[in-house]
């Protein structure tokens, strides 16, 4: 007689399985950028061990919003209305600051319909994660212009885009996010990067993603396919992610390496490509994308990044315990108040 | 010297001389911005301190400086404080309307009027009294650039002559209004009013029967808009998530509540806020926050007019079939926005009561006064988080931005209750939970918040594509399940929101059913039928939607039914037939009223007469 030994599972630090931060079947097309993300998404709260009841998955309308219900399955998530998933997740994060928010969007739920809220989140910076799964068209209505289309971008009907885009990157820089990055679907250690980086930071993180809609904007005359993606991106730089828990163990070599530590101790170390990108230079930051788009490239990487400018929850001063489960002590002022105010109206 | 032309000794009017004490209206005539709020707030508070029951309308327009704004203060010794449709007494400071103001007067009024408008010379059946404002705001007020602030301060002390208003009181009133850290302009504004006081006294002779005598009607009493007493009720209910848009009427609902949650609200040992206001870049972002929140465990609210209610309508009905307790407060105006923005009207009842697409009903709460604006408030946060759905408190300009007489607020007894919300330890119990389904037969589910740290805890939101497990799903059985389950919900809340106050009157054949403001016009208008006509009525104040069943026995109970809207297409009663059999509804007539100003008695009782063919 013999016993099998099973290995024993594979668990991260808070003692979960990569299983438990899955979601349910995917229901998008196969080989939709989308998925990649979910994809990426789980694998960096597995690997993070970001606690899942921590986290709120929040969504607006579209293909990119159906996909909460694909990953962090232990977490809440509300798929709410069409371009105001921004409203949303605040309440829901005023209600309770220890949640973690994480916003996902298309680039019609957030350009097209919610340009506004998606500015107002901006200059909020409420302290949230908020992912633009980016491709230009409207695909649960079957293929659309969004209003992030490139200028001159054909649709698979043979219609061309006569409009310019809006720049998601360009008008969350200006208008105050803190950390604003772009990638690519395709591009995995880059996208797990920049995703670590969000979970770490503590204001809104703003992350647009090309990301392919294989069934109708993949052809030809697409700036959103996964060709015109080979051909055209460019990397601002390569981007390494060290989490709190991990000690720093390699030395930086000076001049090659830029370092930033983020609010819970973690480091995004940045080493330089083809030229010296300073990613906390806001001004700077804008005119390489104005340069880029210039050039007909996409720029990808961490665009920007501060962690010096306080969140929304720091300007309004909240409480340090969740609104949401304050005692009737802490909420009900007593009959003395009642009193007072009621003689002041006498 | 007097330069008057005509003498008041000399008033060529005369009628037999009779007294009739606290009971008579002032309509007060200026231009808006012209500071006068000031002056008709004491006005009306000094009558409010000699203990006769009195109220205010201010009817303004929108703009902030330039067109013409009407106060009406109304004193009634029997405690009618709605609207007055007459005119007893006219301040005419309006130069642009003073010439209408003056020939609409009923024969007998009195008009107080800024000398060179030469207002005497209109008709010859009034009682007029010109006050050379100008000259006596000179030496009341040296500096030149104030006196536009105090000059409509000086027909306070007019009129306090001409009616017997102790002057003692005016002063008061006026140092409450101005408060101790503007004690200066209170001296200021004091000087005016004497300076007022003393021209008449020194110039007139009274022809007019109006005066006041002290009363005891309002020991105890405060002044209040019902926008504050919202703002108290929402504080006291213990909201922690404000979100709102500027939007007249209810603006002040939010800055009232704003000022008190800074003074009792602050945690005095980390001196953060237990609340969170947030002034959003549309009523869409607004209630979408408030149904965030509301989803996440807060006691939510936002604060709207119609307008804003047309924008939340998606999000309500995603609060409806999602689940999410949030309340709305609706002062209600009319509309659209380029209507009459600072006009009164109760005229969202039936869009609000269906708001949205597809199948979906919201109840509502009527307030009436301010003491029900501070319990409604605090009761339909309860409803909220015990229904799991979108409440509205519907009340509207009239209450909302006036002031009114109240008795102080009671202390709630009850401690707040927060709904049927799952903690790690129940699902520790438990093992699990389905988010929709009707465990206790009340049709509402238990919910989770996020955040909870329970391996079970989490379930995804979405709007009704969802079985009782809340997994995704477009399965017809799983559709009418649900859709049936909220049906059964909002019965359970026929049960469970305020009954209706009810006054039977057993030699009625009439019966008139109203809601909010409507009540004061049609308590006054009971009395008028009963005293003018012997036409008994029974009365019926609605308090809520649903509908309870008190409402469906006041209409049996009763011949003929009148039911008292203030808007055009009847929009109470045709809420009431959506439900109503068809006897019942052969029973309902109409009194409508759509002018834009608080709704008077008289137009009550004139409607019912002619109806009843009298």
């Amino acid at each position: 007689m013999s016993t099998t030994v099973t290995p024993p599972k594979k668990v991260n630090r808070v003692g979960l399985e990569i299983l438990n931060y899955k979601g349910a079947k995917t229901t998008l097309c196969a080989g939709c950028g989308h998925n990649s993300i979910s994809e990426r998404i789980i694998e960096c709260f597995y690997e993070l061990g970001v606690d899942p009841w921590r986290v709120g998955k929040f969504s607006g309308i579209g293909c990119s919003s159906k996909s909460p219900a694909y990953f962090l399955n232990m977490s809440h998530g509300f798929n709410s209305v069409h371009g105001r998933m921004p409203s949303v997740a605040t309440g829901a994060v005023l209600a309770n600051r220890n949640i973690l928010g994480l916003g996902v969007t298309g680039d019609g739920d957030t350009a097209s319909i919610g340009i506004g809220q998606f500015m107002h989140l901006v200059r909020r910076n409420l302290p949230m994660i908020y992912i633009i799964e980016d491709n230009g068209v409207y695909g649960l209505t079957k293929g659309q212009f969004s209003a992030t289309a490139d200028l001159g971008s054909k649709l698979k009907t043979g219609v061309i885009n006569d409009l310019p885009p809006f720049d998601c990157c360009a008008l969350a820089l200006k208008w105050g996010a803190t950390f604003v990055a772009r990638s690519f679907s395709g591009d995995k250690r880059q996208l797990q990067t920049i995703l670590k980086t969000a979970i770490a930071h503590d204001g809104l993180s703003v992350i647009d993603v090309v990301s392919p809609c294989v069934t109708f904007n993949d052809h030809d005359g697409s700036t959103k396919s996964y060709s015109y993606m080979k051909e055209h991106e460019s990397m601002l730089h390569e981007l390494d992610f060290v989490p709190f828990y991990e000690d720093i163990a390699v030395e930086i070599p000076e001049g090659e390496v830029r370092d930033v530590e983020m609010h819970d101790g973690s480091h995004l170390r940045i080493r330089k490509l083809h030229r010296d990108y300073d990613p906390t230079n806001r001004l700077a930051a804008l005119a390489a994308i104005e340069e880029a788009e210039k050039q007909h490239e996409v720029l990808t990487g961490v665009l920007y990044v501060n962690t010096e400018k306080p969140n929304f929850l720091e300007l309004l001063h909240l409480a340090e315990e969740p609104l949401a489960t304050l005692p009737e002590s802490k909420v009900r002022p007593p009959q003395a108040a009642l009193d007072e105010i009621m003689e002041e109206l006498r | 010297m007097s330069t008057l032309e005509v003498s008041p000794a000399e008033t060529r009017f005369d009628e037999p001389r009779h007294t009739v004490i606290n009971d008579f209206s002032i309509q007060i005539a200026t231009v808006n911005g012209s500071g006068s709020q000031t002056a008709n707030t004491v006005m009306m508070r000094s009558i409010f301190q000699m203990g006769i029951p009195v109220s205010d309308k201010n009817m303004f327009p929108s703009n902030i400086a330039g067109l013409p704004t009407c106060f009406t203060i109304r004193a009634s010794a029997r405690g009618y404080i709605a609207r007055k449709k007459e005119i007893d007494l006219l301040v005419a400071m309006n130069p642009e309307t003073a010439r209408e103001d003056v020939m609409n007067l009923d024969r007998g009024a009195v008009v107080v009027y800024d000398e060179p408008l030469k207002l005497d010379a209109l008709r010859s059946d009034l009682h007029f009294y010109p006050v050379p404002f100008d000259k006596l705001v000179v030496p009341a007020c040296p500096e030149a650039k104030l006196r536009k602030l105090v000059r409509n301060m000086i027909y306070d002390g007019i009129v306090a002559w001409l009616l017997g208003i102790d002057m003692e009181e005016v002063r008061k009133a006026l140092l409450k209004q101005f408060g101790k850290r503007k004690a200066k302009a209170a001296e200021l504004n004091w000087g005016a009013a004497q300076a007022g006081h003393d021209y008449a006294a020194k110039t007139f002779t009274k022809s007019d029967p109006y005066r006041v005598e002290r009363m005891h009607a309002n020991t105890g009493k405060i002044i209040i808009e019902g926008n504050s007493a919202c703002a108290l009720g929402a504080m006291f209910a213990g909201v922690t998530v404000v979100t709102w848009y500027p939007i007249t009427p209810s603006s002040s609902l939010v800055e009232s509540l704003i000022g008190y949650l800074k003074r009792f609200r602050i945690d005095k040992e980390t001196g953060r806020a237990t609340y969170a206001v947030v002034q959003g870049e549309d009523e869409l972002a607004s209630i979408g926050m408030a149904i965030g929140a509301g989803w996440a465990g807060a006691r939510s609210m936002t604060a709207t007019a119609g307008p804003g209610i047309s924008l939340m309508s998606e999000f309500v009905g995603l609060g409806y079939y999602a689940e999410v307790p949030t309340v709305i407060f609706d002062v209600e105006r009319v509309g659209p926005s380029t209507g009459l923005p600072t006009r009164t009207m109760q005229g969202d009842i039936l869009s609000t009561a269906l708001l949205s697409h597809g199948d979906t009903k919201h109840p509502m709460l009527f307030p009436c006064s301010p003491e029900e604006c501070f319990t409604l408030s605090i009761e339909a946060f309860d409803l909220a988080e015990r229904f799991q759905t979108p409440v509205f408190v519907m009340t509207d300009l009239d209450l909302g931005m006036n002031n009114w007489m109240a008795d102080p607020f009671v202390y709630p007894e009850q401690p707040i209750k927060r709904g049927k919300v799952l903690s790690a330890e129940d699902l520790e119990k438990l093992g699990g939970f389905a988010r929709y389904k009707d465990v206790d037969g009340d049709g509402v589910g238990y919910r989770t918040l996020p955040a909870t740290n329970h391996p079970a805890a989490a379930y995804f939101t979405r709007g009704s594509g969802h079985n009782e497990r809340a997994q995704y799903s477009e399965r017809e059985d799983d559709y009418i399940r649900n859709m049936e389950r909220l049906a059964h919900k909002f019965e359970t809340m026929r049960g469970a929101v305020p009954a209706p106050a009810v006054k039977y009157n057993d030699a009625a054949e009439i019966g008139f059913i109203a809601a909010g403001t409507s009540d004061y016009a049609v308590r006054e208008s009971c009395d008028q039928l009963q005293q003018e006509y012997s036409i008994p009525a029974s009365y019926l104040r609605l308090k809520a939607y649903p509908f309870t069943a008190e409402l469906r026995r006041f209409i049996d109970r009763h011949e003929r039914v009148y039911v008292v809207d203030q808007n055009r297409d009847a929009q109470l009663l045709a809420l009431m037939r959506l439900e109503m059999d068809p006897e019942e509804i052969a029973k309902l007539r109409s009194i409508r009223y759509y002018g834009g100003l608080p709704l008077d008695a008289r137009t009550i009782t004139d409607e019912v007469v002619r109806q009843e063919g009298r």
